[in-house]
């Protein structure tokens, strides 16, 4: 890649307009150098679509929750970009604890102190918690 | 206090920026593409039996960690580094080290660190920056990443050196003890080529070096037979980004590598590496169209099995490239 062919394309979403990365390119002498890049649409494109995966995903799960089928560890689980695994380190628990947790109706009698757990690693007060999709 | 004679540079990438940075501060005059060559950075692995988010791994670099570790071994380097039991201990070890005037590398989930853009904090474990002073609670950040340096909350960097996940920093600092008076560098980059040789080529797994490249151009022809159109996109989404996203110079590190061989053609007074880093940067030049193509197959979602062909001949070429360009630079005489 020549220095004049470092693509200049603004990614537009979610903040990511303001970072502009270093790349390496060759002069006209054919010399590297570091030159600063926008970003570029191939990339773009692709870190998108990531995104608009993760943002139906939600949406999928919201509806889930507002219906009752979910409890609202699932959409904040979510939110947060982690999976069942990764949640289950944070608050300490087991995979299969995180899952009944999941159940609406074990959610509704889960402990203060264990909603309080999730609630700080949501970094959502518990009445957030609780009440979502109500 | 804040370290005042810290200079803080942008790199492309984040363990070879954060490495380049603590050096430079240190007096050692070097640069991210060497850190990146003696490190031997360069690699390739598809793991398909590796889900991230649903989509099999894949990587262009060595694990995190290892061009640190190689380079700084090679040039015996000194380094001081420790893990935690807890965030409070490992925040006063940092308080610690900054009273001392030594600026601090550390390991971070990019998830926690508020000063990056929303589009990139995902739960990736291995970011590395540098911490050069702390006010009132408030760090001052060198993110190699930044074109500039910033500042972080206590209870922000606390989290993100205690991210939990794979692999966990677990709190991870380390900070320059010594560097030996007399450095080799010639004898360091020799080094460093002949590893890179050896990684590429030699490993009889079909997951790392260039097997995988071979792996991923048969693996990416069976995708419109294996996988919906909506799965295929997003594996093919997440090749590119991990070869062009943040981090890697462009061109999945190739660039980085070509730079890098480049400055090794001076350092050995060897005019034979010129031509090599001229060629790795016409490999680069491949997969970045291999990267261009594929984005336009990920919009298109249609399953049109001769464009996956086609994607699959354009990695045979980067493999078929490769193989040869590795076999022959290792039997250069450094």
């Amino acid at each position: 890649m020549k220095v004049n062919e470092v693509p200049q394309d603004v990614r537009d979403f979610k903040g990511a307009e303001k970072l502009k990365k270093l790349v390496y390119a060759v002069d006209k002498n054919g010399n590297y150098e570091g030159v600063s890049s926008s970003g570029w649409e191939a990339e773009n494109l692709a870190t998108k679509q990531a995104w608009d995966a993760v943002d139906d995903a939600l949406a999928d799960t919201e509806e889930k929750v507002k219906t009752g089928k979910l409890s609202p560890i699932a959409y904040y689980m979510q939110k947060c970009l982690m999976d069942i695994s990764l949640l289950a380190r944070y608050v300490g628990k087991w995979k299969w604890q995180v899952k009944r947790h999941m159940k609406p109706a074990v959610f509704d009698k889960l402990d203060r102190r264990i909603l309080e757990k999730y609630a700080s690693v949501f970094n959502v007060s518990v009445d957030d918690l609780i009440s979502f999709g109500k | 206090m804040e370290i005042k004679s810290f200079t803080h540079y942008q790199h492309a990438h984040c363990e070879s920026g954060v490495t380049t940075n603590l050096l430079r501060h240190e007096g050692l005059n070097i640069s991210e593409p060497l850190v990146f060559g003696i490190g031997a950075g360069l690699f390739f692995a598809h793991m398909p039996f590796l889900k991230v988010s649903g989509t099999p791994g894949t990587s262009f670099r060595s694990m995190p960690g290892a061009i640190f570790k190689r380079f700084n071994k090679s040039l015996g380097i000194e380094i001081y580094t420790k893990k935690f039991k807890t965030p409070e201990d490992a925040m006063q070890m940092l308080d610690k080290v900054l009273a001392t005037g030594k600026p601090v590398g550390m390991l971070s989930s990019v998830y926690y660190l508020p000063y990056l853009p929303e589009a990139f904090r995902f739960h990736f474990n291995a970011h590395n920056l540098i911490a050069y002073g702390v006010h009132d609670q408030v760090y001052s950040i060198s993110d190699p990443v930044l074109e500039e340096t910033t500042e972080i909350q206590y209870n922000d960097l606390a989290k993100a050196r205690f991210a939990k996940g794979m692999p966990e920093p677990k709190g991870f600092m380390y900070y320059v003890e010594n560097i030996p008076d007399k450095i080799d560098l010639r004898s360091a980059v020799a080094k460093g080529i002949k590893k890179n040789c050896y990684l590429m080529l030699s490993p009889p797994l079909p997951w790392f070096g260039i097997n995988a490249i071979f792996l991923l151009a048969k693996k990416i022809r069976q995708y419109p037979k294996k996988l919906s159109d909506r799965k295929a996109a997003l594996y093919l989404g997440n090749i590119i980004r991990m070869q062009e996203e943040i981090g890697t110079g462009g061109a999945g590190f190739r660039f980085l590598y070509a730079a890098f061989l480049q400055e090794a053609s001076e350092i050995l007074q060897n005019e034979e590496l010129s031509k090599f880093s001229e060629e790795m940067t016409e490999i680069g030049d491949i997969w970045r169209n291999f990267a261009y193509s594929a984005a336009r197959q990920m919009k298109a979602r249609k399953s049109d099995l001769v464009s996956y062909e086609e994607l699959g001949d354009m990695l045979q070429e980067c493999g078929t490239r490769e193989k040869d360009f590795f076999k022959r630079l290792g039997k250069v005489k450094l």
